[in-house]
């Protein structure tokens, strides 16, 4: 399928589900909730552009994600900015820093380049907390818009936003994914010195992953602030964000866009079940588990497994 | 055509390499002209590969110059150095293992010579260029495999195919014969001839000697990081550094 | 206006805070700087011996360290079996290094909340005759409660370096640290060694975590704190060397004393990672593949 056919019929379906779920789904949970699941497909779908396409863990997320939420905060006081400037700013600001972050350790082996996303969560945290103009470690609130643009209630106005930025996130993932750019990503992942005595700039393409994986988590991150209303340091960095982008990849499968979709759409949904019905700490707890099995038992997810179950059908 | 003496196609001055207090390479030098076959050879540990990797870009060497077609590479990165016409297949052959022979082939394409100026091959081209370098080296019917499905010999011609499809004017091929059957080391010698006939200059690193021997015009000969022998090969092996090299005190 | 008094303080603070850190490094120094096992759960594990010390010295009024030593064995079997179940996921299918690194992640984080599950997120903390007094040395005040988890902590990595120059399991892990195939071809299995040198690294958790609980009262999230700070200890030290390692940590020690001296302690996370970035800056050589 040519890019441009994926990518309209991405937008066509993005659109009829927006259509559809706001014409009929009066339930404002359901908002809330998909609002959540969204946010993963991108958070997860930005993660595997980095991780799965190119084979560098980012154990960061939260940073990013984070700091598109602070920028949000940031352009809130200084009032007048509309929520997608917000979230082109957040985009902007993340994406420097996975171009720094990428810079400092993207010349040594994979392995550092994980552990020093792992430290970088620490140290914006640490930034944000002695930051007292978006609220220290005391917080911030946030408080929504009276209209929302588009009619409708603000809640609705963000789970449309989202959808956007999913469609957007998934349409540039598959992009990649048939594009000399993907090809050069895998080259890289399945053996890097061989790629680039092949001519391929490994560096070049690495930051261009990196940069790219952090601006769509910033992007993801942008909303947060109205639709939370408060924020702080402590559930805005919270690692879950960071296991959620990586154990929805790995469970849904890395080596094509559908694997962090379903993922998400599997695990965000389960989580948001049992954050209801069980406590929060024993659906991490599941997650976690679930991360663990998978990546022991299948590697290659749950794309993987399907590719394998119709390859013993067929032969 | 200019005199291979005054211009050679890689000159070697001085090179040195360390790493912490451990001297890999001590002082190389080294004249290679174009269309010349070479044979690298050594005892294990002398410090063949390390200046492979140091002259492809894989290392960066601490000491000396690398001058390839009169330009110095010795800051170059080793993509940089692929694009300038220096290419080099692995001892231990790291092909891309998810993608298939085709795609194999299609980095080196797509990103060494449809990076330089001049003619661009449009996809269409690619893949005919794909599959006609893995049919010069016998692997055309497994072109949409993936490298697991090869043998040893087919995984060691898929990463000669992979050098040659950079388009190279200086190929080094790191022990690509270890460990075969003296047929398969044939088929190997053969790709080579055939690819120096074509124009390419070829370093053949090897220990096996009855492929160097029937193969270089011209024999270097390294022992713990030192160049001692470079010249004609049957000289060269008569010389008794050499012999005390391979023999042993 | 500096004062002395207060800045050699700090620098004491340092070097006792350091030698903590050496013993909660030194087994990530031996599986991830000689073995290339880039175990991130390692902070999961010294939380374990933080709460095991927590529990016993709660319930039964035992003494932390003697906690710490006799857990060991305990902990070295755990750190068999996870080596175990790497070797069988990872490492004898060749090279995953992005499963690998989300297995230790998926530990880390299950660690964590386990821990929160079970104890809550309330701060623990363990009681002993030498938390509290401070042995006073002219202008230095030296407290009890850094300074004997400081004195064991040299006795274990003397006495592990020890074990790694002297016995003979001790130097076939430098050997195999060195070149896994050499050793297979002298009929000594690498794998056997490599679970039992993954074995001592999780042990050493069992009196860190222990060292920890002294020093500070403990909650199940300032594992991650650790985890930059283990890492560039363990780079800056030259990854296969114990006693860089115990350099590296009395420096990031005394840095991070002094900032928190004269800048407040929220900034304390933050020179962790700058000490990791230099690390990573300065010791290229030992990391460009191996």
């Amino acid at each position: 399928m040519r890019p441009s056919l994926f990518w309209l019929l991405a937008v066509l379906f993005g659109v009829a589900f927006v259509a559809a779920t706001r014409l009929w789904i009066a339930n404002e949970y359901y908002y809330f909730a998909a609002y959540v699941v969204l946010q993963y497909i991108v958070l997860s779908t930005a993660w595997n552009i980095l991780g799965g396409y190119t084979g560098y863990t980012n154990f960061g997320t939260g940073a990013f994600f984070a700091m598109g939420a602070y920028s949000s905060v940031v352009l809130h006081k200084l009032g007048g900015v509309p929520l997608p400037v917000m979230m082109l700013v957040g985009g902007v600001v993340s994406g420097i820093i996975g171009l720094g972050t990428g810079y400092l350790t993207l010349r040594l082996r994979g392995v550092f380049f994980a552990i020093a996303t792992l430290a970088i969560t620490i140290v914006v945290q640490t930034l944000i907390v002695n930051w007292d103009y978006v609220g220290g470690s005391r917080g911030i609130y946030i408080i929504r818009p009276a209209n929302a643009p588009l009619g409708g209630g603000y809640i609705q106005y963000l789970y449309t936003l989202m959808i956007v930025l999913s469609v957007i996130a998934v349409g540039i993932a598959r992009t990649i994914e048939h594009s000399r750019l993907g090809l050069g990503f895998a080259a890289i992942r399945d053996d890097e010195q061989a790629a680039e005595a092949g001519g391929v700039p490994t560096l070049r393409l690495k930051l261009i992953a990196t940069t790219l994986s952090g601006a769509l988590m910033g992007m993801a991150g942008a909303p947060l602030p109205y639709y939370v209303t408060y924020m702080d340091p402590t559930s805005s960095f919270s690692l879950s964000y960071a296991v959620n982008a990586v154990a929805m990849p790995v469970i849904g499968g890395m080596t094509s866009w559908i694997g962090p979709v379903i993922g998400s759409i599997l695990l965000g949904t389960i989580q948001q079940v049992a954050t209801v019905t069980i406590s929060s700490a024993l659906n991490l707890l599941i997650v976690g588990l679930l991360l663990i099995g998978f990546v022991i038992i299948a590697p290659n997810g749950i794309v993987g497994l399907v590719r394998s179950w119709r390859r013993k059908r067929a032969g | 055509m200019s005199d291979p003496r005054v211009n050679p196609l890689l000159r070697v001055e001085g090179l040195g390499k360390r790493f912490g207090g451990f001297v890999a390479l001590d002082a190389i030098d080294l004249v290679i002209n174009s269309g010349d076959r070479l044979g690298l050879i050594g005892p294990n540990g002398s410090g063949k590969s390390t200046l492979v990797n140091c002259l492809c870009g894989t290392l960066q060497n601490e000491m000396g110059t690398v001058t390839f077609d009169g330009r110095r590479i010795d800051g170059l990165i080793a993509h940089q150095r692929t694009r300038l016409g220096l290419a080099r297949s692995f001892q231990l052959p790291k092909p891309f293992r998810t993608l298939n022979l085709i795609d194999n082939l299609r980095v080196p394409l797509i990103y060494t010579v449809n990076a330089r100026r001049g003619h661009h091959l449009g996809e269409a081209q690619i893949v005919d260029r794909c599959e006609e370098l893995l049919g010069d080296v016998g692997l055309a019917d497994k072109a949409r495999r993936l490298p697991g499905d090869l043998t040893q010999v087919e995984m060691r011609k898929l990463e000669l195919a992979r050098a040659v499809a950079t388009q190279p004017r200086l190929l080094f091929a790191d022990e690509a014969m270890a460990g075969l059957s003296p047929s398969e080391v044939e088929e190997i010698l053969a790709v080579l001839f055939r690819l120096n006939e074509q124009g390419i200059t070829i370093v053949l690193i090897e220990h096996i000697m009855r492929a160097v021997m029937s193969f270089s015009t011209r024999l270097v000969v390294l022992v713990a990081g030192h160049k001692i022998a470079d010249g004609d090969p049957q000289e060269a092996m008569r010389n008794p550094e050499v012999e005390r090299a391979y023999l042993g005190e | 206006m500096l004062s002395l008094d207060l800045l050699i303080n700090a620098v004491v603070a340092g070097i006792l805070l350091g030698g903590f850190y050496a013993a909660v490094s030194l087994g990530i120094t031996i599986s991830f700087g000689m073995l290339d096992i880039a175990n991130i759960a390692q902070p999961a594990f010294i939380l374990l011996g933080s709460y095991a010390a927590y529990i016993l010295n709660q319930s039964y009024g035992i003494d932390p360290i003697v906690i710490g030593v006799f857990m060991m064995p305990i902990f070295y079997v755990l750190g068999m079996a996870v080596y175990e179940l790497y070797y069988h996921a990872f490492e004898s299918r060749g090279d995953q290094a992005i499963q690998g690194l989300a297995f230790f992640f998926g530990l880390l984080f299950v660690g964590e909340v386990s821990l929160v599950l079970v104890f809550g997120v309330d701060y623990r903390f363990v009681e002993a005759s030498y938390i509290g007094p401070s042995l006073k040395w002219g202008i230095l005040d030296l407290p009890l409660r850094m300074l004997i988890p400081f004195t064991f902590s040299l006795l274990m990595i003397g006495g592990l370096q020890l074990f790694l120059s002297r016995s003979f399991l001790g130097r076939a892990i430098l050997a195999v640290s060195q070149d896994g195939q050499a050793l297979q071809l002298m009929a000594a299995s690498p794998k056997r060694i490599k679970r039992a040198a993954v074995g001592i690294s999780i042990a050493t958790c069992s009196l860190a975590g222990a060292f920890l609980i002294i020093i500070q009262p403990v909650e199940p999230s300032i594992g991650r704190d650790y985890i930059g700070r283990i890492f560039a200890i363990c780079v800056l030290g030259g990854m296969t060397s114990i006693p860089g390692m115990l350099v590296a940590s009395m420096l990031l020690g005394i840095i991070e004393s002094i900032i928190a001296t004269f800048y407040g302690p929220s900034w304390a996370p933050a020179v962790s990672f700058g000490f990791l970035l230099v690390a990573l800056a300065v010791r290229p050589a030992g990391l460009m593949g191996r």
